[in-house]
């Protein structure tokens, strides 16, 4: 039953949004004019392509992140059950955590979480 | 207490008397659907009223106030407003990507919306997963965010969705951190089941010092996540004029603002619902009488209450603080919130193993 509701939750989200939109469409005003259809960026002629090699510096976070977001998933399963190991949850993940600290530590050893 | 599992039962089992198994599940669906919608958009517009008003009352103003009394027409005066502009077509923007983002954004607000618990039985989706299910539906906006910086070929958005998606998922890690806190507590992970279990003592009080470091943590992980201020980089209207969304218009900007309200509501739900209880009454152990006259009080009452005083938490900070930059913000997460969690996380462990909670 919870995997059909969520299957119309998604389907409900989505005529949702179709439904808004086509309104909208269907009830507002359309006139045609060669300006409007240019990106707004402060009423200067548009530069080139936005599409183009972008530094983001956002890149190694991102990585950081791919790897404690896996902890968590990790670590998820292992909270539930704290309660019933008792101190082989605590000595388990002492080890766990130890090795991720020593990831951040790096990191932050080798400045990638400085912002450049 | 009310128990609306018993309403809901009488619903499925009147329906299923009236019509073959198959119809009862679709009308029951519907319903389900209708209601959540329904409850999203009532939310949403109070949300927005609400906002308006706290935000007048810390600038000293009087705020929306011409339209029906005290302003309260004003927000449908809006959205009406909105629904008859023009949706504009950007020339060379892609367009089903531009098309698609609101789909996901709101998709994603829509169903962690429905896992909140309103009250005892008053919840769409309940997965024995249902924290973990939160984060991930939650999570997935994100992609929405992006596709809408992305697809409109606009520089302001570009910069807006890619600072929002490197701030996005760097509050996640100390936002599941907290999470993960409360659930090494608690020992489960389904909402409907967290909240039983919090009619003995919120998680908050029970969980004393280590639960109090998460909830706080919570709440500005929380703030980041719904690109508030002092975290409102991606749209930081004083350098991007209005970040990702700068290119829609009408209602597409509409659904994305509503999206975004929503998302703030569902943050505070959910911190009302895993560290003060969601519709569980106060309670004292020992002081029977006092618990009694507790529980007279509706849940669903209770659930608003906490629910909107994390919200108007929330709004105070946004109208506190001024905006940080973005290496603040990434040094703040990254130096700070994750070693702090993480240290967090085993002081938790560390209690509940030694049995040091209430």
């Amino acid at each position: 039953m919870n995997l059909v509701l969520l299957f119309t939750m998604i389907i409900a989200s989505i005529a949702f949004v179709a439904i808004v939109m086509l309104v909208t469409r269907w009830i507002s005003p359309r006139t045609f004019n060669r300006q409007k259809g240019e990106a707004y960026e402060c009423g200067i002629p548009t530069q080139g392509s936005t599409w183009i090699h972008f530094k983001a510096g956002y890149y190694l976070f991102a990585i950081l992140f791919l790897m404690f977001d896996i902890e968590a998933v990790f670590l998820f399963p292992w909270s539930t059950i704290v309660q019933e190991l008792g101190i082989k949850a605590l000595v388990g993940v002492l080890f766990f955590l130890s090795f991720l600290i020593l990831g951040l530590a790096y990191a932050w050893r080798k400045k990638a979480l400085e912002w450049k | 207490m009310t128990d609306f599992n018993t309403i809901i039962e009488a619903i499925d089992s009147s329906l299923n008397s009236m019509m073959p198994h198959s119809a009862a599940v679709l009308v029951e669906c519907i319903l389900a659907a209708v209601c959540a919608i329904g409850a999203y958009l009532v939310f949403a517009i109070i949300m927005i009223y609400m906002e308006r008003k706290v935000c007048a009352a810390f600038q000293c103003r009087v705020g929306p106030d011409r339209v029906g009394k005290w302003g309260i027409l004003q927000v449908f005066s809006d959205v009406f407003k909105m629904l008859i502009k023009e949706i504009i077509d950007i020339k060379n923007s892609d367009r089903i990507l531009y098309n698609l983002a609101p789909f996901l954004v709101v998709m994603s607000s829509l169903i962690t919306f429905s896992c909140l618990p309103f009250a005892r039985g008053l919840q769409v989706l309940d997965f024995n997963i249902g924290i973990f299910f939160i984060m991930a539906a939650s999570s997935f906006g994100i992609l929405g965010i992006l596709l809408a910086g992305w697809s409109s070929n606009n520089k302001f958005s570009m910069i807006g969705a890619i600072r929002s998606g490197g701030q996005m998922i760097s509050y996640e890690l100390s936002m599941g951190l907290s999470i993960l806190t409360l659930v090494v507590l608690s020992g489960s992970m389904q909402i409907s089941e967290l909240v039983e279990d919090q009619t003995r003592g919120w998680f908050i009080f029970r969980g004393h010092i280590p639960a109090v470091i998460a909830f706080i943590m919570y709440i500005i992980s929380g703030n980041a996540e719904t690109n508030r201020a002092p975290f409102d980089l991606p749209e930081a209207e004083s350098e991007l004029t209005a970040g990702f969304h700068t290119e829609y218009s009408g209602m597409g900007f509409g659904l994305f603002y509503v999206a975004e309200f929503m998302n703030m509501f569902i943050i505070a739900g959910i911190a009302s619902t895993i560290f003060l209880g969601g519709w569980a009454p106060f309670y004292i152990s020992g002081l029977d009488g006092f618990n009694e006259a507790m529980c007279w009080i509706p849940g669903i009452v209770w659930f608003l209450g906490k629910t909107f005083f994390v919200i108007w938490l929330l709004m105070w900070i946004r109208w506190t603080f001024p905006r940080l930059r973005i290496d603040q913000v990434l040094v703040l997460e990254w130096k700070y919130m994750v070693p702090i969690g993480l240290l967090n996380l085993l002081i938790m462990t560390i209690c509940v193993v030694m049995g040091w909670t209430f």
